[in-house]
């Protein structure tokens, strides 16, 4: 029975790992860049929220209505402030300005915040759940599971069928042509960074409800969503989905033969992945 | 690639090369191939002055300096493998780290408990590193730019975990060396230091010859394009493949003589991505893809370290601040500003060619 409950809960630890994987996929997509601080940004909103709720009591899932639309600001800034110069070139660039990034995040936010663990409190939906025979789902992990489908659904539909969502496509195909036809490529990339640092932080506050976090925690979190687009398949977002939940059900299997296992386990189901099926459960093979 | 050997491109080589078939109507005009200026001359004489005066360092300086020497030219030889896979075979890793601790884990286990002699253990622990590599590369290949470098990341952090879950390797509250008691302290400590010098020098001197060789103009063709480099018959996979090989052997024989120093090896600090960092952040500012950059930067590292660690993050926010700016502005770090002021180069690895003046009328022919 613990293996059925962990494997239940493994598949809900996916939404919240494909929560994380959709900005970095979606950077992927649309830029060929890929944010070595994806996962920073994620702990920079998980301690936004945490200011907002120090600040206003609020309840922190309402913080998304504060943090969500300031994220998306820092990523339109960013990229059109600084990656924007990094896009094109030999990609030496945006991998040694990212990771740069990433450093000085870390270290600013652990002097604003000290490297003591924190979180973010939601009161009474963390502790319960609703049992199904004889297993014992999480309403908060359910319900992360829902908003990241819910998050993932929202940008497929935004990627098919909206104006921006053509511009995006268009810019991803030949940045050139898309400008030919008008589309402003500097102001496009900008939104899909916009975009990624939103979907993140909504990541980020989730994952501050459901455990602790601290300033050190941004690589794991790029590692995980990493792990997700990877196992999943690069280019398919329902894949990061699926890739997030065998990354989810690796860990808790994992740490469930023995606690320093959880990570590993997730981590060596990757190289496997790599070494077996190196397009990933969904993703087009690659030629080159 | 057959008809131009660079290995061996004497004028007389190039001459023949170029005239092609038989058949040719017009002989060419003869081309030498220059290889080395005069500040490279000098370079090379002042380099080996300068090598011989740090050798006898044991002689005049005190312990603290010997030490800090040796972190200097650790970090030497693992900024000059960072730019050589970076700058030389685009392969921007941030898992060298791996290496760093297969090289120091490599030492502990063959010394302590293998029994060999720990300053011979290094070498060892470094080909064991190099021999680890091979599937991780395979691995790793399959990933490019921005996703290889967090996959081999991902791949140093599996070793990390790994180590931290074996016993034998002490967990992850680490291990000390303790094969060293054979030595009395200042035997240790000198040995450790000529090990780091020739580990330094080595490094670079290796980097240098493979750059002048084959190596080196199959990279600066594939850095150039990749395509174009295929179409030439560069064997592209298998020389990324040896480079990422040379500096996994480079990165744990740094490694190794790193914990030599310190004696105390722990997963989280030896497989720590901070290494990376330092490797990065040394080449960015001393120059990408040039071999005097690292040296430059390694310099400009040990004493910005040494002046600024005491403010703890402050330092490192600094850090990543000028890796950032130096991407974004100045690509080519302080070494490319010396060298486009002035066109000086100490480690040429390009091959100028001089034509000979055009014929007057009336002339040779």
């Amino acid at each position: 029975m613990t293996t059925a409950n962990n494997l239940v809960q493994g598949l809900l630890l996916g939404g919240l790992y494909a929560l994380f994987a959709t900005g970095l996929s979606l950077m992927f997509g649309v830029m060929r860049l890929v944010n070595l601080a994806h996962g920073d940004f994620a702990i920079l909103a998980a301690f936004l929220a945490l200011v907002v709720v120090d600040g206003t009591g609020l309840h922190p899932l309402l913080t998304l209505a504060i943090v969500v639309p300031a994220m998306f600001a820092v990523g339109y800034l960013l990229q059109r402030g600084v990656l924007n110069f990094t896009v094109g070139g030999d990609g030496l660039a945006p991998v040694l300005v990212t990771f740069g990034l990433s450093i000085i995040l870390q270290n600013v936010l652990l002097e604003l915040f000290s490297a003591d663990s924190r979180g973010l409190d939601a009161g009474a939906i963390e502790d319960t759940s609703l049992a199904l025979g004889r297993l014992n789902v999480g309403w908060f992990p359910l319900l992360t599971l829902v908003t990241g489908a819910a998050v993932l659904a929202g940008l497929q539909l935004l990627l098919a069928r909206t104006r921006l969502g053509r511009a995006l496509r268009a810019t991803s195909d030949d940045p050139e042509a898309a400008q030919l036809v008008g589309v402003d490529h500097r102001h496009a990339f900008a939104v899909a960074t916009g975009l990624a640092m939103a979907t993140v932080a909504i990541a980020g506050i989730f994952l501050g409800i459901r455990t602790t976090f601290s300033p050190a925690l941004g690589p794991t979190r790029l590692i995980f969503a990493f792990e997700a687009v990877i196992i999943g398949g690069l280019g398919s977002l329902w894949g990061t989905l699926v890739g997030g939940m065998v990354l989810g059900v690796a860990q808790t299997l994992g740490a469930q033969i023995s606690p320093g296992w959880g990570v590993l386990t997730g981590n060596l189901v990757f190289l496997a992945v790599l070494a077996f099926r190196p397009s990933g459960l969904f993703g087009k093979p690659v030629t080159t | 690639m057959t008809t131009l050997d660079p290995d061996r491109a004497d004028p007389a080589d190039v001459d023949r090369a170029a005239s092609g078939s038989p058949a040719a109507k017009e002989p060419p005009p003869r081309v030498d191939v220059e290889r080395a200026t005069a500040a490279s001359r000098v370079g090379a004489v002042l380099a080996l002055l300068a090598v011989a005066v740090l050798g006898t360092a044991p002689l005049w300086a005190r312990t603290s300096v010997l030490r800090t020497l040796v972190g200097f030219f650790t970090l030497l030889a693992l900024a000059t493998m960072w730019n050589l896979l970076a700058g030389y075979a685009g392969l921007v890793s941030i898992g060298q780290q791996a290496y760093i601790g297969v090289g120091a884990y490599g030492l502990y286990w063959l010394s302590d408990s293998a029994g060999l002699d720990p300053f011979a253990a290094v070498p060892v622990a470094a080909l064991v590193a190099a021999v680890i590599s091979v599937p991780i590369a395979v691995l790793a290949f399959r990933l490019r730019g921005g996703y290889f470098a967090i996959g081999t990341w991902v791949i140093a952090e599996t070793l990390r975990l790994l180590v931290a879950n074996t016993t034998q390797l002490g967990g992850g509250s680490g291990v000390t060396i303790t094969a060293v008691s054979g030595y009395d302290r200042q035997t240790r400590i000198y040995l450790t230091y000529w090990l780091a010098l020739a580990v330094g020098v080595g490094a670079v001197a290796l980097t240098y010859l493979l750059l002048r060789r084959r190596l080196g103009l199959a990279l600066t063709a594939n850095r150039d394009s990749e395509t174009s480099a295929r179409s030439l018959g560069v064997d592209v996979y298998r020389v990324k493949l040896l480079v990422y090989v040379v500096a996994a052997f480079g990165c744990a024989l740094a490694g190794a003589v790193i914990y030599l120093n310190l004696l105390r090896i722990q997963p989280d600090a030896a497989f720590s991505v901070n290494w990376s960092a330092f490797m990065i952040f040394i080449v960015l500012i001393g120059g990408i893809g040039t071999i005097e950059g690292p040296i430059v930067g390694a310099v400009l590292f040990v004493v910005v370290q040494e002046t600024l660690t005491q403010y703890g993050s402050w330092y490192l926010i600094l850090l990543g601040l000028i890796a950032v700016a130096v991407a974004l502005r100045a690509r080519h770090g302080l070494w490319g500003l010396v060298a486009e002021r002035t066109g000086i180069s100490l480690f040429p690895v390009r091959r100028r060619l001089k034509l000979p003046p055009p014929p007057t009328p009336g002339g040779s022919r």
